[in-house]
């Protein structure tokens, strides 16, 4: 009961998807709610079971269990054309015999739709995605930009609810990856579809998402508008993989008392009563403390002699033009920091690193949650 | 400045008489007359009259025609008129097996009727059946798939006196469409497979594309997947056309004495010991059957090659 007057209000709805080959299982009874307009992006590393949960949405994958509801219709059945979905695929998938507007137009004229109606539909998604010029061009002579550009006009030309997109730019030079990105943006802000989009690239990540599902081993470890996954990892494995240059973590262990607590590393302490713990001050707790290079910084002179910093040698300076990565020795433990590449430094230089507590993460040693 | 500037750059340019290249075409020369030897004695004698066959010089071809005798089945002496196209004609319409003298033609008919009907249907079944493997998996494809990759080794003797059985219980023993379905079941293991393997080569994505614009199995295979499939179709046809054209072994087997196709009526023709043997009749019986299996190369070459540049999968 209460499950369908849930998938009323949201877009795509997935209760407790399992997926599994033999006796390997990708999908693990997973679920997941999109509102209607989202733009969700699903991000994890290769073989996580992104492109796996994405056909299953699609239809062009059984799930072993669970159901799939989209605008509040149970599809988990449903033929893949009639679900109201449009799906873009990484390798562009056009039919390589027939002209662009011929590919625009098979999805329409399969189903039976007028000629006229389908003029004017491959003319609108042709102007909105600047294909006019190529319509009677084949694929293959297309630039690899033009050519996902008439995979979208695909999924466009069909007025589906939901658009899936698996890894569309990943085979695009830098340059046309970034183009295209914008584009895509600007086509959701224009149309306000729901649009599922699998990347392993967290830029994309970052920059299209209405909210990211970090995925591993087939679950969701998770879901969260990007500035929240940055800021607020659920746990080490997320914290670890968004970002780059990546988080430090540092082995520590929670000491003080539950109202002033501090870290200690390797006998330097540093007061954390700044840190919001979800749950309680664990004192005597190990843990990894965790900062991004971002909220490190260098100090040296009279400065490095204050309190809460911890003394470090300087080992290697990567310049990375806007910014410099300092990598620090902090007892036996490395450490990256992220300094204007207007200051210089020397390896072997002896100073102190401070931490931005409050940006700062700690996770459980054993569990790796969050605490 | 200096004068190397000027020398030639690279490698010493070759010369047409460099000893390599005399090698290579004394070989290549040597080996084209070794296989075109035969081929040309075959189309030379097939204009001869026998007179020159029996005394003339068996390189040397034919150029004045006279009168020639022969006999014929009731055993008279026959003399004619001979054109250069005679034995070509008596191969065609006069040349005896046993008591019957209509020539090749009827059996050439055969071959043309078995071949037109064999070819498109084995190729139209093993289309689908590869494509339906490959796309649609069902629960037993993998061990359906098995069976036929085993069955394209076995022998086809080993399945012939099972396969009379079957064709007589369906009634259709000794009759031209039961060489034409023999043909079509031999053919399914193997055109299957090279099916299946070209369209598993294809990208899935394309597959799953079409079903996502609500294409379903035939629109996909006529539509999406057929029109990428002209090499390898190429590929199928001058397979079964040659294949069944050159058959001779369920011809004699399956097809019943009228229905006899072009190779058993030849081989019939030359093992006949009936009157004197017809060297010129014979050759240009051989050139007529061989016809069409060298029309379908040079025809189909130049597909073939169009084919393989323009089904580039890319995009
Ligand atoms: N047909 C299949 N049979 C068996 N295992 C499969 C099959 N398809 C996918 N898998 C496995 O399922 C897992 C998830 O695959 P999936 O394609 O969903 O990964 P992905 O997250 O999309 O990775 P990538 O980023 O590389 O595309 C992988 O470990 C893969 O090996
Ligand atoms: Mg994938």
């Amino acid at each position: 009961m209460s499950t369908a007057t849930k998938s009323k209000t949201s877009s795509v709805s997935i209760q407790n998807i399992a997926q599994s080959y033999g006796a390997l299982q990708v999908l693990k009874e997973l679920s997941l709610d999109i509102p209607e307009g989202e733009f969700l992006v699903l991000l994890g590393p290769s073989g996580c079971g992104k492109s796996t949960l994405l056909n299953c949405i699609a239809g062009l994958l059984e799930p072993t269990q669970g159901k799939i509801f989209i605008k509040g219709k149970n599809v988990t059945w449903e033929e893949p054309s009639k679900r109201g979905i449009g799906m873009v695929f990484q390798s562009y998938a056009l039919y390589p015999q027939m002209t662009v507007e011929r590919n625009l137009s098979f999805g329409l004229r399969v189903a039976g739709m007028a000629k006229d109606e389908i003029e004017k539909r491959v003319k609108r998604a042709s102007e909105i995605l600047q294909i006019e010029p190529y319509l009677q061009r084949k694929p293959m002579q297309l630039s690899g930009g033009q050519r996902q550009r008439v995979a979208i006009g695909r999924a466009l030309v069909r007025d589906v609810d939901v658009f899936l997109f698996d890894e569309p730019l990943s085979n695009l030079d830098a340059k046309l990856r970034a183009e295209l990105r914008v584009e895509i943006k600007r086509l959701h802000q224009r149309l306000g579809n729901t649009m599922i989009y699998v990347t392993h690239d967290q830029i994309e990540a970052m920059t299209l998402a209405d909210r990211i599902a970090v995925m591993k081993g087939g679950s969701i470890q998770q879901l969260d508008a990007p500035l929240t996954i940055y800021s607020k990892p659920k746990n080490r494995y997320v914290a670890g993989f968004i970002g780059s240059p990546s988080m430090n973590f540092i082995k520590a262990k929670i000491g003080g008392t539950a109202k002033s607590p501090t870290v200690e590393v390797s006998g330097q302490t540093l007061d954390i009563s700044q840190y919001a713990f979800i749950d309680g001050t664990p004192v005597g707790r190990e843990v990894e403390f965790g900062a991004r290079p971002e909220h490190i910084n260098i100090l040296r002179g009279a400065a490095a002699k204050g309190k809460n910093v911890f003394s470090a040698t300087i080992e290697l300076v990567e310049p990375m033009g806007s910014d410099s990565l300092v990598w620090l020795e902090l007892g036996s433990q490395k450490v990256s920091a992220r300094v204007e590449s207007s200051e210089t430094f020397t390896p072997g230089e002896k100073v102190a690193v401070q931490f931005r507590v409050d940006q700062a993460s700690i996770f459980d040693l054993q569990s790796g949650d969050r605490l | 400045m200096s004068t190397e500037a000027l020398d030639p750059q690279g490698p010493k340019p070759r010369h047409w008489y460099e000893w390599e290249r005399i090698v290579v075409y004394t070989f290549l020369i040597l080996t084209s007359v070794y296989f075109l030897m035969p081929l040309y004695i075959v189309i030379i004698t097939s204009f001869k009259d026998l007179d020159h066959i029996r005394d003339g010089n068996i390189f040397w071809p034919q150029f004045s025609y006279g009168e020639i005798t022969t006999t014929d089945p009731a055993g008279n002496t026959v003399t004619a008129m001979a054109h250069w196209w005679s034995p070509w004609y008596r191969a065609m319409f006069e040349v005896c097996t046993g008591l019957e003298c209509r020539g090749i033609t009827p059996n050439f008919l055969n071959s043309v009727i078995i071949t037109a009907w064999s070819v498109p249907i084995s190729i139209a079944v093993a289309l689908t059946t590869g494509y339906a493997l490959s796309n649609w998996p069902f629960k037993f494809s993998e061990a359906f798939f098995t069976v036929l990759i085993v069955g394209s080794f076995i022998p086809f003797q080993v399945m012939l006196y099972p396969m009379v059985l079957l064709t007589k219980n369906m009634g259709i023993y000794s009759t031209l469409s039961c060489v034409v379905f023999v043909h079509t079941v031999f053919g399914l293991p193997i055109l299957t497979l090279l099916f299946r393997n070209y369209f598993a080569s294809l990208p899935v994505e394309l597959f799953k594309a079409a079903r996502v614009d609500g294409a379903g199995f035939w629109r996909i295979l006529f539509q999406v997947f057929l029109p990428m499939a002209i090499p390898i179709m190429t590929v199928a046809v001058i397979l079964q056309v040659t294949g069944i054209w050159n058959d001779f072994l369920f011809g004699v087997v399956f097809a019943g004495l009228p229905n006899y196709p072009m190779t058993v009526k030849l081989n019939n023709i030359f093992t006949s010991t009936f009157g004197i043997k017809e060297y010129n009749v014979e050759m240009a019986a051989t050139m007529i059957a061989g016809s069409v299996p060298l029309l379908i190369y040079f025809l189909s070459g130049k597909y073939f090659i169009r084919g393989i540049a323009a089904g580039a999968v890319k995009g």
